[in-house]
């Protein structure tokens, strides 16, 4: 079974079930995602994927809207352009998109997203975890809000900077249903106070995190980061131009996930799973992701570069 | 989900049902399970009469296993152990996983030929969403028997006792292959403690603290002539060794390919240098074949891949060109046009079965765990693993996870409170076979009478200094799930 | 953080879960048996936010023992009982003194003495969410009480919540203080729609309640949903979506299992009229879910109720206890051999579980984020399955429409806007309450039945916070769904607030930003980051950090109109948009 559909004036035909989404990309069709990933359930949160269907009063999220049989889609029409361009503003504006994916950027040249007119962006603030649904403080207007906030270290493995949360959900849901099934972290609050949170803003060693790092492996800003990747960025030897990212499979249990090993100065600095592949689809344990120390003689006195000093003191930490 | 286990893991928290039964009663309840399935006349007639063989035997050797008495063994109640026989029966697909509470017991085989008998009395195998599924704890432990790392087997399982497989392997080789099976690891132990034994190559395993009984073991590894250990860690093992070669670590050090517990073997790549003087295993081998006279050269992983395919049929078809495209591949895979082997026991379903011939049915007998309670010693203590650690740690001690617990005596409250034991407290753990000191803590996932302890920490508190190494003649492992023991506060 | 919860804290949720067939017996018998997982997480999930309600009503905030111990005897993962508590205004995760008055200050109370409560507060309890003495306070969003301005709500652990209005300061501390036990009465204007018979069973049984569930009974499902149909009713929620498509459409599904639900979360500042419907006569309201329920073949049925109105919940409870003990629901309704059960949820403080699938997840126990359509609730709602979804006053129509004939009914009003119309009258009239009228009335109309503006009118909010604002030259818009199309507004939830000289309209403006600020799910980034922009362009005006930048506005309205997942999104900056268009702002 299949359906039909026209996007752009072309004529496309995917299977039954399929996405717009997936119909653009089957025509190499570009349109910019973030809160969607392959291995997760659409939550269509960003809208950044929107299109414009033919009869629709409102624009429709490509990545979640599965196509009818004769719909007639626009994808670079004003309309698009436009929201595109707001949402990209929005985030930008509110956001550290400092260490996001270098797509994000090239986007937001493309829409032509000004985050600057929307006026000063406020300082950090302390109590954006304690604050109540429906009881913002009202604006002053002087400046212009942003979810800037302290990072949270709270172990050796990864470390959270909700400073760069786009709120994309992603990391919620591979700690819950779409991988992990661990439940550790969920959205609490409401508006621009959403967040994501463990029950009472405890400490991940305090709350049900297994440390899997399937979060960060969903991660698109770089809010939740390996601490071997935080601290090298911290020292300024991060540099993943000089990085080489090999596939190889986990030397753990039998299960056969497959590995993506960043490497640095012949130290791996970073594990990531390619998504693309059935074992696991991208998520791996907490052996997977953080267990590779054994190979590295951060201990001894060979670790004498500046990554291995790094990694030494965030190891030790 | 039905999940079954002395103790309620997360597993069995995320389950439907969750059935405690006691450790080492895993074929009362098999049995019970499969005498209820056959009584409620929820048999596949027509897959047994079609794929299995010896069904009356089995039905026979499970007559007496009617729920009372399955409730009685296992200490669970009947109604849900029937309730488990239908749903399992009834439903449209159905998988039995398992680890190694089934096997490390000294029944082990028989605990899962006890299961098979289910999956072959409701067809639940051989097809997509059913099955049988061992998983596995080790990432290669696979791949270790599909190159013939096993006493009685050449790569590719053939038969060793077969003279036209060892004819292949001898003539691309140039050397004899001993015709016999060698001894699994039980056996070299006895050999070892009978003398005949007296030189040990040991690669990559750390038997001096990993068996049960470590004390014994120490001593026959001990009174060796000369062990020569390969590792990328100097080991309880490497100590005793009077050579000591240093191994590149296979997954991230050197090249080659791996197989995971689905049978699927897939390309393990060099990321880093290794550090020192340490060397691939490949490259290890070379030079000491060369040292003895008999050198190959040195060739690359893909190189000995190439000729392993050459000999073992089930890999001919996995060129590291396809393992690297198609994301591994599943053995059997005899050619490259075809696409790997999803489901081992599809064949159950064809037509006109393989010469083969229909699976039998092996009735099997429950035997209560060897190392019995008594006054003495009359808590069960059962071993295990957690999330964040690795067999005896060697590895996964090289990083620092929050929810490490270390070496600790997990008890529940109830017992704490009975024997005035509090959490943090240091105990003295006495078995048969020796003692330990270990502090306590409470967990919810046990009853009262039964304990539990991880086996990562074996610097901290060795726990198979208490397990018996009584062990499984048909598979060599030992009882490490059911020891007896007493505790007393230190 | 200490996690043990305390006996009262077991005691409020061990009561709830009494008297709900929960069925839970998940803590490990002997050791040997447990039965939890996913499914039994997903059977008893929805018991979720009433769990929290029980615990803030009874100890008057969530604490960490309590929410544990919620999550343990419902199997929900603690982050997520977190992320749902904390979605929801009424629900406190830290502590607040026990007595905690919720103070109006939305657009028509806060002209109306809501500053002089809030001062008198202030100065007696300090700043405001406190936990220390004996009382605290904070602002509200509007309480629904906008024709008795200004209102307050009272939160009381251990007590039944309670709404005064009008309010003023000695009053609230008065009450605050114990001293006086006011009784909200309703002030419901006598209208078509008010059925006689409200103070029982009884009576309404013997002023003709009831009748309508006969007729439908004997004419069976299809003939009443024809009924439906012929009357041509429309929704009176906002949407105006005809209501016979929406039955048809859910009857017309096979399925295990279907649902009916009355959407009574009326939040839209300025709207007040369901909540008269169901504090005046509750039991009109159960019958026509009853006759939903037996039309469409759902056999379960669920009023979800805004959390600020104890008076309607207490009545709406008593009605359903009532008909359930007669027999008018349960197995066999009224022996006419069909059954259907009815259950009230209450909301916890959120203006977006008016939105129909923010308010089904709600019921689920998450947040109240509204899903994306499509699927439409009629082929996938509550749990997934077919549901119905109306508001109060379109469900109470219902039996209008079914005594008299479809056909009959729709004589009254025009041949698009059939029937009756309830309109919500505040702010600067003679007279506010609840009008009733016949559909093809003009705005003067309506004015000249509340008696008439009281000043010079600067403005009127048509719709509500949602709609748009008009001047006194568009008074002849005649309140159809079509004459308000045609004449570019909408009438919403039949929302007319007037405004005169008096008022600042920038004031309002950032306070209806301020509200959406407030009330947006924070799901889709349009909405979440456009409403605190707009709020920001308006306070930038408002406290003289610099003009409003119009060509921002437009650009973020644009961008919520198209790309935000529901309603309040699309609608968020209108009103906003109007004032401006009017050269108000």
């Amino acid at each position: 079974m299949s359906v039909t559909v026209t996007i752009n004036g072309q004529s496309v035909s995917v299977p039954d079930g399929a996405t717009l989404l997936e119909a653009c990309r089957s025509e190499e069709i570009d349109t910019p995602t973030l809160c969607y990933l392959e291995n997760l359930t659409p939550v269509n949160a960003c809208r950044v994927c929107v299109v414009e269907v033919e009869g629709s009063r409102t624009l429709v999220p490509a990545c979640s809207r599965p196509a009818e049989e004769g719909m007639v889609v626009q994808t670079e029409t004003d309309r698009v352009k436009h929201s595109r361009k707001m949402v990209l503003e929005f985030l930008a504006s509110s956001v550290d998109l400092s260490t996001a994916d270098s797509t994000l950027s090239g986007w937001m040249e493309t829409y032509g997203a000004d985050p600057s007119r929307y006026g000063t962006p406020a300082p950090p603030t302390e109590d954006r975890d304690h604050r109540h649904a429906g009881h913002h403080v009202a604006a002053s207007g002087a400046e212009t809000e942003t979810v800037a906030q302290p990072a949270k270290i709270d172990n050796g493995l990864y470390m959270r900077d909700y400073s760069k949360c786009i709120l994309c959900y992603k990391c919620v849901e591979a700690c819950g249903e779409d991988a992990q099934n661990t439940f550790a972290i969920a959205v609490a609050g409401r508006g621009f106070d959403a967040r994501i949170s463990t029950e009472f803003d405890v400490g991940l060693t305090d709350s049900a995190c297994v440390f899997c790092g399937n979060c960060i492996g969903v991660c698109p800003t770089g809010a939740l980061m390996f601490r071997s990747e935080y601290e090298l960025r911290q020292a300024g030897v991060w540099n993943e131009d000089e990085q080489n990212v090999t596939r190889t499979v986990c030397s753990y249990c039998g299960v056969g996930c497959n590995l993506e090993l960043h490497t640095q100065d012949n130290r791996i600095v970073k594990v990531t799973s390619p998504m693309d592949h059935s074992v696991t689809d991208g998520h791996l344990c907490i052996k997977g992701r953080f267990g590779y120390e054994y190979v590295q003689n951060l201990d001894d006195d060979l670790a004498t570069t500046p990554v291995d000093i790094v990694l030494r003191v965030a190891r030790n930490s | 989900m039905y999940a079954v286990d002395p103790r309620l893991t997360s597993s069995a928290k995320f389950a439907d049902v969750w059935l405690g039964i006691d450790v080492g009663s895993d074929i009362a309840l098999a049995n019970t399970i499969g005498r209820e399935i056959i009584a409620a006349g929820l048999v596949n007639e027509a897959f047994v009469a079609h794929s299995t063989m010896d069904f009356e035997a089995y039905k026979a050797g499970v007559e007496e296993w009617t729920l009372e008495r399955g409730e009685q063994v296992t200490g669970v109640p009947a109604e849900i152990i029937k309730q488990l026989a239908h749903d399992y029966a009834t439903a449209k697909t159905a998988q039995i996983c398992w680890t190694l509470g089934i096997t490390e017991h000294l029944n082990g085989t028989d605990n899962v030929i006890a299961l098979i008998s289910l999956a072959l009395l409701t067809g639940h195998v051989g097809h997509y969403g059913s099955g049988l599924v061992p998983i596995r704890g080790q990432n290669n432990v696979q791949g270790g028997g599909d190159m013939g790392a096993l006493p009685n087997k050449l790569p590719g399982f053939q038969d060793i006792e077969d003279d036209e497989a060892r004819g292949k392997f001898e003539s691309v080789w140039g050397v004899k292959v001993p015709p016999n099976p060698g001894k699994h690891i039980s056996l070299m132990f006895e050999a070892m403690e009978a003398g005949e034994l007296t030189g040990l190559y040991v690669i990559g395993e750390n038997p001096a603290q990993s068996e049960a009984d470590t004390a014994h073991v120490r001593k026959l590894l001990d009174d060796l002539e000369f062990i020569v250990v390969q590792d990328i860690f100097l080991t309880a093992t490497a100590e005793l060794a009077d050579v000591v070669f240093p191994a590149a670590a296979g997954w991230a050090e050197s090249d080659g390919t791996s197989t995971s517990s689905e049978r699927r073997v897939q390309r393990i790549r060099k990321a880093i240098e290794p550090p020192g003087e340490a060397r691939d295993d490949l490259d290890i081998l070379s030079a000491l074949a060369e040292k003895m006279g008999n050198g190959w050269g040195y060739p690359t992983a893909e190189d000995v891949w190439d000729e392993l395919r050459s000999l073992s049929p089930m890999h001919a078809g996995m060129s590291y060109e396809r393992l690297e495209s198609e994301g591994g591949l599943q053995w059997p895979c005899p050619s490259l046009d075809h696409p790997g082997t999803l489901f081992l026991h599809s064949w159950l379903w064809d037509e006109v079965l393989p010469p083969r011939g229909p699976a039998p049915f092996i009735p099997v007998k429950w035997v209560p765990p060897v190392d019995p309670l008594s006054d003495d010693f009359p808590i069960r203590l059962t071993t295990g693993r957690a999330l964040d650690s690795y067999n005896t740690g060697v590895q996964s001690g090289g990083y620092r996870s929050p929810i490490r617990q270390g070496a600790v005596l997990e008890i529940c409250e109830a017992d704490g409170t009975n024997w005035d034991i509090r959490e943090g407290d240091t105990v003295k753990i006495s078995s048969r076979r020796g003692a330990i000191e270990v502090p306590v803590i409470y967990a919810d996932s046990l009853r009262p009478g039964l304990t539990f302890m991880t086996f990562h920490h074996p610097d901290e508190a060795d726990v198979n200094q208490l397990t018996l190494d009584a062990w499984d003649p048909k598979s060599g492992t030992a009882e490490f799930k059911a020891t007896a023991i007493r505790i007393e506060k230190v | 953080m200490n996690k043990v919860a305390t006996e009262a804290e077991r005691g409020a949720v061990d009561g709830l879960l009494d008297s709900l067939p929960a069925g839970w017996d998940g803590n490990p018998l002997d050791g040997r048996l447990a039965f939890s997982g996913l499914h039994r997480s997903q059977q008893l999930r929805h018991l979720l936010l009433p769990a929290l309600d029980a615990v803030q009503s009874e100890i008057g905030w969530v604490s960490p023992g309590a929410l544990d111990y919620i999550c343990s005897t419902l199997i929900v993962p603690p982050a997520e009982a977190y992320g749902v508590a904390t979605f929801y205004a009424l629900i406190s995760t830290t502590p607040l003194a026990p007595i905690v008055v919720h103070v109006c200050d939305d657009i028509c109370c806060r002209d109306r003495g809501a500053v002089e409560i809030i001062g008198a507060l202030r100065t007696v309890f300090g700043e405001p969410r406190s936990a220390e003495g004996p009382a605290t306070w904070m602002t509200s969003p509007c309480l629904g009480q906008c024709d008795r301005a200004p209102a307050v709500f009272i939160q009381r652990a251990g007590q039944d919540d309670l709404v005064i209005a009008p309010a003023n300061p000695a009053s609230v501390l008065a009450v605050v203080d114990g001293l006086i036990q006011p009784m909200t009465v309703s002030t419901a204007s006598t209208t078509l729609l008010g059925r006689p018979g409200g103070e029982s069973l009884e009576a309404y049984q013997q002023g003709g309640g009831y009748v309508a569930l006969a007729v439908a009974a004997s004419q069976g499902p299809d003939r009443t949903i024809a009924e439906i149909k012929a009357s041509n009713l429309r929704g009176r929620g906002g949407a105006a979506f005809p209501a016979g498509i929406k039955w048809e459409a859910v009857a017309g599904i096979a399925s295990d299992c279907k649902y009916v639900i009355c959407n009574a979360d009326e939040s839209e500042p300025g709207t007040f009229k369901d909540r008269d419907l169901m504090e005046s006569n509750p039991y009109a309201l159960v019958e026509a879910m009853t006759i939903a329920g037996f039309a469409t073949g759902a056999t379960r049925g669920y009023i979800y109720i805004r959390g600020e109105y104890p008076l309607a919940t207490a009545r709406l409870r008593s009605a359903i206890r009532e008909a359930y003990a007669a027999g008018l629901i349960g197995s066999d309704v009224g022996g006419h051999g069909f059954a259907f059960d009815l259950e009230l949820r209450r909301g916890q403080g959120a203006y977006i579980c008016g939105e129909e699938t923010a308010l089904m997840n709600s019921i689920e126990g998450k947040r109240g984020e509204p899903r994306n359509k499509p699927p439409f609730p009629t082929v996938s709602g509550l749990f997934g399955k077919p549901t119905v979804i109306n508001n109060v006053e379109t469900l109470v129509n219902v039996i209008d429409i079914i005594e008299q004939g479809g056909e009959t009914w729709a004589q009254v009003g025009t041949a698009d806007s059939t029937g009756p119309k309830l309109f919500c009258l505040s702010g600067a009239v003679a007279k506010p309450g609840v009008y009733e009228v016949a559909f093809g009335a003009t705005l003067r109309d309506l004015l000249d039945l509340a008696g008439g503006a009281t000043g010079d009118i600067q403005a009127i909010l048509l719709g509500g916070a949602a709609g748009s604002f008009v001047t006194d030259d568009q008074l002849d818009i005649p309140l159809t769904f079509e004459g308000s199309r045609a004449a570019g507004v909408s009438l919403g939830s039949g929302v007319i607030m007037v405004f005169d000289t008096s008022t600042d309209m920038t004031d309002v403006a950032r306070r209806l930003a301020q509200f959406f600020r407030d009330e947006s799910c924070g799901q889709c980034v349009p909405c979440r980051v456009g409403t605190a922009r707009i709020e920001e362009n308006l306070a930038r005006k408002l406290n003289g950090h610099g003009d409003l930048d119009l060509q921002l506005i437009d650009d973020i309205d644009i961008a919520m109109k198209d790309a935000s997942i529901c309603g309040l999104g699309h609608t968020a900056a209108t009103a906003v948009r109007s004032l401006i268009d009017l050269g108000l702002i």
